[in-house]
């Protein structure tokens, strides 16, 4: 081999290993990636109190866990790699030990990294109140409630921390016996801080009033419905740009009716 | 010496979370010291700043305290010194050592480079999917969380790294793939606390290369009398051990 073959061979087995580089490198990644999806592929899971979207809330988080160890009643867990969620991150089970209100919330202000956020929770006088919690929305199954086949049931009602504020219950004639009737709990979704204390305490087999994130269950009615019967709602309509859509001088149009110099050319 | 702070670092991480002391609460991610300050591995807050989210400023600073740390001191200290998944490995090696398993692929077969492929890798994929990517399989926190939780599959993923560096590759997840370990090896080039080597009592027995997980750095034995200036030099001082002649010594220095 002369010295330019070598040089080339040289050059060649160069390139070689850069394109092998390249493979693995793109290969481990794949691999790396696909994993990540599955485990980004969420079910879902309630997180703790003042926890920013959840979008940003798995960015932030940094798996420290000192959230899980404040906590006194042991509701919060770190996400192993077999949970639902992003490895390493809090979350809780309502059914098996949901949260507990505590009313100085200890697991909040230890965040350090910002997942957690105090400003979350403020209520009017800027004071930590742990009843503005938004961790999720309870949500009630009324095929498997019994409380709607006419057997009287109030065990969500009973353990809400927001009794006849975020679950109230509502009387309705039980025409099927003709004398007695239905308490029927209903949860307002303005007031429901998705402790899940009515999920643990309710007294079927699987519960049938769950908890769960409020993005999942949350609708949205758009800005463009207003509810005219409320002036606070009322009052956005003031806000609103009238659109000109009509110019008020209709004058060009009638000119172009009436002029009608157009229509005959000078030859 | 480095097993007593390693173990007096777990022990202090376990009693945070079952007897609530507050010496050192949270774990090897971010850590609250006495309730006053905060310490974070700076490659998951680079991660999460990849991510796309600006965290909050304890963890910054917790980040930025812990790179200075490492900076001056010496990166790698953190692999043979605070690291909880050293002991795992560490005793696959010794298990190994005893044992006279000969790994499936020989370690110099792969090269040691890796991990600072694999420690971009991450970055890159935080960005694509908005988290970060390495703290989803960290087994140095899934150690952390099987020691304190029980999580069975956490201890699934340890005893795989100890079969893997048992069986398939020597010093195969230190030495190879943590992109932990490869980060502070960048930041740590500069440390000041080295390794000396003294080439006039140097007797050539190569005991030192025996031993040491990264034998890499250990190019000058026998060659010339130098600090061990390496970044991926872990500074666990088995070399010191095991020299019969003096050679080696730890030192501090700024070359």
């Amino acid at each position: 081999m002369n010295k330019e073959d070598h040089a080339m061979a040289t050059r060649r087995e160069a390139v070689k290993n850069v394109v092998k580089g390249v493979g693995y490198f793109s290969l481990g990644g794949l691999a790396w990636g696909g994993f990540i999806k599955e485990s980004k592929s969420v079910d879902f899971v309630l997180r703790p109190p003042g926890a920013i979207q959840e979008k940003d809330f798995v960015k932030a988080c940094i798996k420290c866990g000192l959230c899980v160890n404040a906590c006194p009643y042991d509701t919060l867990d770190l996400a192993t790699i077999q949970s639902s969620t992003v490895t390493g991150t809090p979350f809780f089970k309502a059914r098996e030990v949901p949260c507990y209100m505590c009313l100085d919330v200890p697991c909040l202000p230890p965040c350090p990294s910002g997942a957690l956020d105090v400003n979350l929770l403020k209520n009017d006088s800027e004071e930590m109140d742990i009843n503005k919690a938004k961790m999720g929305l309870a949500v009630i199954n009324k095929e498997t409630c019994v409380a709607f086949w006419g057997i009287q049931c109030d065990a969500c009602y009973r353990a809400c921390p927001l009794i006849d504020d975020a679950i109230i219950v509502k009387t309705k004639r039980n025409e099927r016996t003709g004398k007695h009737a239905y308490l029927i709990p209903e949860v307002s979704a303005d007031s429901c801080t998705g402790c899940g204390l009515c999920e643990h305490a309710c007294i079927t087999e699987l519960p049938a009033i769950k908890v769960f994130p409020r993005s999942m269950v949350m609708g949205k009615e758009g800005s463009h419905y207003i509810k005219g019967w409320d002036a606070d709602d009322e009052k956005r309509l003031n806000d609103i740009k009238k659109v000109e859509k009509y110019s008020e001088d209709n004058s060009g149009a009638i000119d172009y009716l009436n002029n009608s110099d157009d229509l005959f050319t000078d030859d | 010496m480095r097993r007593i702070v390693q173990l007096a670092i777990m022990i202090l991480f376990v009693g945070s979370s079952i007897y609530g002391w507050k010496i050192l609460d949270g774990n090897y991610s971010t850590a609250d010291v006495l309730g006053v300050f905060h310490l974070s591995d700076p490659y998951s807050v680079l991660q999460i700043l990849a991510s796309g989210f600006i965290p909050a400023s304890s963890v910054l600073i917790g980040a930025i305290i812990i790179t200075l740390f490492y900076f001056v001191l010496r990166g790698r200290m953190f692999c043979s010194w605070v690291c909880p998944l050293n002991f795992i490995t560490d005793s696959a090696e010794w298990i190994r050592e005893k044992l006279h398993i000969q790994p499936l692929i020989k370690s110099k077969d792969v090269n040691r480079n890796m991990r600072y492929y694999v420690l971009l890798m991450g970055l890159i994929l935080s960005a694509i999917f908005g988290f970060a990517a390495f703290d989803v399989i960290n087994p140095i926190s899934m150690l952390h969380r099987a020691i304190i939780f029980g999580s069975l599959s956490g201890l699934f993923v340890v005893l795989f790294i100890f079969f893997f560096d048992l069986f398939i590759l020597k010093h195969g997840w230190c030495g190879h793939i943590c992109p932990v370990g490869a980060f502070y090896s960048f930041v740590g080039k500069w440390g000041i606390l080295k390794v000396f080597h003294k080439h006039e009592n140097c007797t050539d027995c190569m005991k030192c290369k025996l031993v040491c997980p990264e034998v890499q750095v250990l190019d000058i034995i026998g060659l010339k009398t130098d600090n061990i200036k390496m970044g991926a030099c872990t500074n666990c001082g088995a070399c010191i051990d095991v020299c019969n002649d003096d050679a080696l010594e730890f030192k501090i220095t700024i070359k």
